[in-house]
């Protein structure tokens, strides 16, 4: 690395449950531009592994290629971490996660890796139910080849040349939920306040979950045209809060109970939310595939915690593998042995 | 006219209609004489569809146990009108052509040739069953109990396949015994039984078969047991002919040897992926993990695997890819073989790649190197490929018994433990080659809870794994690969080398499939005086006994099945051939399996027209086996 962060650690800087400061889920320093959405999302990622008490070597990072999957490399640097090729990522965390489930699986992504060369990859790890948390760092433009236009682009919005794009865009939370994902949230990266709950809530779900991150591109398509710039989505965030509560934990800030709505995850942990609308039911897919269309014919940008299935069947419970991850078992487990193979032989003669 | 006599010696084909259930009619014919114990070697050629498409079954018997196919047909089965014309002119002279005889004969298909025997079968059939599907399965079986009249079959051993075949399905064995019967009894009142071509159960050891302590079948499943015993715990794949039925037969014994017996969970996974980038995405990812996992598929697959090849191989993770070849390109002959992936799996992806190959030619190889293929491509951290065929894969070959030795462990290759992370005095480097092998060490995702994590990329990178764009550094890591693939010469299988009896200029190069003709095509040239020593290769990178070999021969036929001469093109590359005019190559690339006498053909051809006097014969050689 050509940047080194200085070690400096501030003697009095505060340590979670297991004794480690904010910086031990630190990763390199981020060679992406300055003012990038994506390093506000490293941030969260931080922020919100920090605070769960996780430890970083139980977290494995996989991204695919472009800007959003060099990220993995700014945030836990004492966790594991594999830099796939382009729109594969989910094939390579599918296995990863075959071989352990013991582990955290956080996969890093762009609209360009997810919403094109992998959008077969993405609709198939969603149908799978992964255990995973799968982040897209959507800016509508593929920033590292110079901002051309992305299929999460929306219609009508200009590129920095000014050319307008014509085609119709691939909405990835609505898609993710039509093909069965069982969390999938929505955030903007200059919302922490929502994204690091939401991000805390994705880990803590058991199974596919999605969060579409809306993460301006400041040098290709941040100007005032764009519908992923800043100014835009800050106008059009028509944002549900999100609190995380952890497991175990006494729930104590108060709510207008009219318009939150609690969710109590596998774990015990609680993610609640504040609703625009009551009649948005968001443990249903069809409410939320509804009310994210609403949002978008109005101009708007509907984010928060969209759609979560509370129990659900993630890939080991379909397969029926073993509680031990299989990376762990060795002849004794695995081998059958030479009175097998003879009794095999015998049946082929 | 001379009716053709051998006994224990000759080549049967069956014609039949896709979808009608005559393979298994057929493969219970070839078995039947397996277990009489004389050698056979059955083919199914069959098209790329499922039902009404002609489809041939090929058997070939040979007291002295070749198993390649010799070329000529003796004896033709005619079960399908559609294909009449072309195999009525396929059946040698004095061969026999045994045809369902319910209609008369179209005059245009006598030849005089050779023998006719017309067995009514669709009149049997509605004589005997009235259900339609009852009438077309049983066919098949009516002919089988023919032929085991004319030829000789004993009785009783068909008794006992039908009773093997239907276990637990017992209602079926009576009917399917009956059927046999009609046949039999037909043939028998209406020809004198058997014909001059037929069998006698088997006295001697056959010259190139050990013993009768032989198995038949099929090297994928074979392949598929290799990974069991290996304990590959994560298989992903996508359904692709000729390669499917590795990951079913992985799927079979996993269920039966897999289960956890207190939970009932399985100590596996398998995933049907999207496609075959996604499969080998998970092999790549388990492997990454920690876990064994491998993929099967065919040319078309690995083409699309083949970026991943190139990250694995950049970024060193373990990958195991069994191609099970088909007739290429492109979609191109999806049912039938070739040997044409040779370059594109030893090459594949975009850069400076290389990959270890390794070339099965039997199943229990199809076994033995599968298992060995997981410790090498751990040991090595790189992809190895097991290169297969659709002729190894999906037919049934006889072959010595699979074995294992109960005292083999898994070599898991240099990964560190958390303890021996604790014990490190210096800083660990992921792409650090600490042993002057160019084999750097590496860690399971999640080990330690401070040391250990790096970052796995497709970029290039320094020692410690952080990403560089520094020349010095790429060439470095760029050397240590290669360094790496020296280093994998010395481990990979070495070839099978063996003499002549006559000193000899020749050589012949062969792998995979190629080797049981090419082997048989030695000795039908031997016998004509003209001598060649064989090295079968068995494993790329060349092993320095491949090098010598060629070295020390004047002129080496490079026999293999496809169109380019991939593997002598692999040797003009990768060793230090001085002329590529010593390296002649001897092709067949129609689908089909290369035959001996094409292969003796070819190499007789070269000789006596191309300007090479043979050496002429001066000592009777030893039995070769293969």
């Amino acid at each position: 690395m050509t940047f080194v962060k200085p070690a400096f650690r501030h003697p009095d800087a505060p340590v979670n449950e297991l004794g480690r400061t904010r910086q031990d889920y630190e990763g390199g320093l981020s060679t992406l531009c300055a003012g990038c959405g994506h390093d506000s999302i490293s941030a969260a990622i931080i922020d919100a592994c920090f605070e769960l008490n996780i430890e970083p070597h139980k977290v494995a990072k996989l991204s695919g290629i472009g800007c959003s999957s060099k990220t993995p490399a700014y945030f836990l640097s004492g966790s594991h971490s594999f830099n796939s090729v382009h729109g594969r990522m989910p094939s390579v965390a599918t296995g990863a996660n075959l071989a352990n489930r013991d582990l955290i699986y956080v996969g890093i992504s762009g609209d360009g890796d997810t919403a094109s060369i992998g959008l077969g990859q993405f609709a198939h790890v969603v149908r799978r139910n992964l255990n995973m948390t799968y982040i897209v760092e959507n800016n509508g433009c593929y920033g590292l080849t110079k901002g051309q236009d992305s299929a999460t682009m929306d219609t009508g919005s200009p590129n920095k040349k000014g050319d307008i794009n014509l085609y119709s865009p691939i909405d990835l939370a609505r898609l993710a939920i039509e093909v069965g994902a069982t969390f999938v949230g929505r955030s903007f990266s200059g919302d922490k306040q929502q994204l690091i709950p939401l991000i805390k809530a994705a880990i803590s779900h058991r199974g596919f979950a999605l969060l579409d991150v809306i993460s301006p591109c400041v040098t290709f398509n941040n100007h005032s045209e764009s519908t992923k710039s800043y100014e835009h989505v800050r106008n059009a965030n028509t944002d549900m809060p999100v609190d995380f509560v952890p497991m175990r934990q006494e729930i104590t800030a108060t709510y207008d109970s009219g318009a939150t709505c609690e969710v109590c995850m596998h774990d015990g942990s609680v993610v609640r939310l504040y609703k625009q609308d009551n009649d948005y039911d968001i443990e249903d897919r069809q409410s939320a595939l509804e009310a994210t269309s609403h949002y978008t014919k109005e101009g708007k940008i509907l984010t928060g915690l969209l759609y979560i299935q509370r129990d659900s069947e993630e890939l080991h419970d379909v397969l029926g593998t073993a509680r031990r991850p299989l990376n762990s078992m060795d002849e004794k487990q695995l081998c059958p042995g030479s009175r097998f193979l003879d009794s095999i032989n015998a049946g082929l003669r | 006219m001379q009716a053709k006599q051998s006994i224990n010696d000759f080549v049967i084909k069956f014609a039949n209609v896709n979808g009608t259930g005559s393979a298994s009619a057929n493969s219970m014919f070839a078995k039947a004489i397996f277990r009489m114990g004389i050698p056979v070697s059955p083919r199914n050629i069959f098209p790329s569809n499922i039902q009404g498409m002609p489809t041939w079954y090929e058997v070939r018997v040979s007291q002295d146990g070749y198993l390649g196919r010799r070329g000529g047909i003796d004896i033709m089965v005619c079960v399908n009108p559609q294909s009449i014309k072309r195999d009525v002119a396929e059946v040698e002279s004095g061969g026999y052509f045994i045809y369902d005889s319910t209609k008369p004969l179209d005059l245009r298909l006598v030849r005089k040739d050779i023998n006719y025997i017309g067995i009514p079968l669709t009149d049997i059939c509605l004589r005997e069953y009235t259900d339609a599907r009852q009438r077309l399965l049983f066919k098949n079986v009516i002919y089988v109990g023919a032929l085991s009249a004319l030829l000789n079959i004993e009785f009783n051993v068909l008794k006992d396949l039908v009773g093997d075949q239907f276990k637990g399905k017992e209602k079926l064995i009576t009917p399917n015994i009956y059927a046999l019967e009609l046949g039999h009894q037909y043939a028998s009142t209406h020809f004198d039984c058997p014909i001059g071509i037929h069998l006698e159960r088997g006295h001697k050891t056959a010259k190139h078969i050990e013993d009768f302590d032989n198995i038949l079948m099929d090297g994928n499943t074979a392949a598929a047991l290799g990974a069991v015993y290996a304990g590959a715990t994560v298989a992903a794949w996508y359904p692709i002919t000729p390669s499917t039925s590795v990951v079913d037969a992985f799927d079979k014994y996993c269920r039966r040897l897999r289960i956890d017996p207190g939970t009932g969970k399985k100590n596996y996974a398998i995933v049907q992926a999207e496609d075959e980038l996604s499969a080998m995405g998970m092999v790549i990812g388990a492997n990454w993990n920690g876990a064994r996992a491998f993929t099967a598929t065919s040319g078309p697959g690995v083409s699309l695997m083949s970026e991943f090849l190139g990250l694995a191989y950049f970024a060193e993770v373990p990958v195991v890819l069994i191609d099970v070849q088909r007739a290429g390109p492109s979609t191109g002959m999806p049912t039938r073989t070739q040997q044409s992936d040779v370059l594109m799996a030893a090459y594949a992806s975009h850069g400076d790649t290389k990959h270890v190959l390794l070339f099965p030619a039997t199943p229990a190889e199809c076994f033995s190197m599968t298992l060995e293929s997981f410790d090498l491509a751990e040991r090595l951290q790189t992809p190895i490929i097991i290169m297969s065929d659709l002729d190894l894969g999906m037919n049934e070959w006889m072959s010595p018994p699979l074995e294992f030795d109960d005292n083999f462990r898994y070599d898991r290759g240099k990964v560190l433990s958390a303890d021996d992370l604790d014990q490190m005095e210096t800083r660990f480097g992921r792409y650090s080659d600490v042993d002057g092998d160019g084999i750097p060490y590496r860690t399971y995702p999640g080990v330690h809870p401070e040391k250990g994590a790096y970052f796995t990329r497709g970029t290039s990178k320094d020692e410690y794994a952080a990403y560089t764009e520094d020349g010095a550094e790429y060439v470095r890591n760029m050397d240590r690969l290669l360094k790496k693939f020296e280093t994998a010469k010395a481990i990979v299988p070495e070839p099978k080398i063996k003499q002549s009896a006559m000193e000899t200029r020749y050589g012949a190069v062969f792998f995979g499939t190629t080797a049981s003709p090419a082997y048989e095509a030695i000795e039908i040239l031997e016998k004509e005086g003209i001598d060649l020593d064989t090295l079968r290769i068995r494993s790329f990178p060349f092993n320095f006994e491949v090098e010598q070999f060629i070295l020390d021969h004047d002129r080496i036929f490079i026999i293999e099945q496809n169109r380019d001469g991939q593997m002598r093109r692999l040797l003009l590359n990768e060793t230090s051939v001085p002329a590529k005019e010593k390296l002649i190559p001897i092709l067949e690339y129609d689908g089909l399996p290369v035959t001996a006498r094409k292969i003796a053909g070819m190499i007789r051809n070269y000789i006596t027209h191309g300007n090479v006097t043979p050496l002429t014969r001066r000592a009777a050689p030893e039995e070769v086996t293969t």
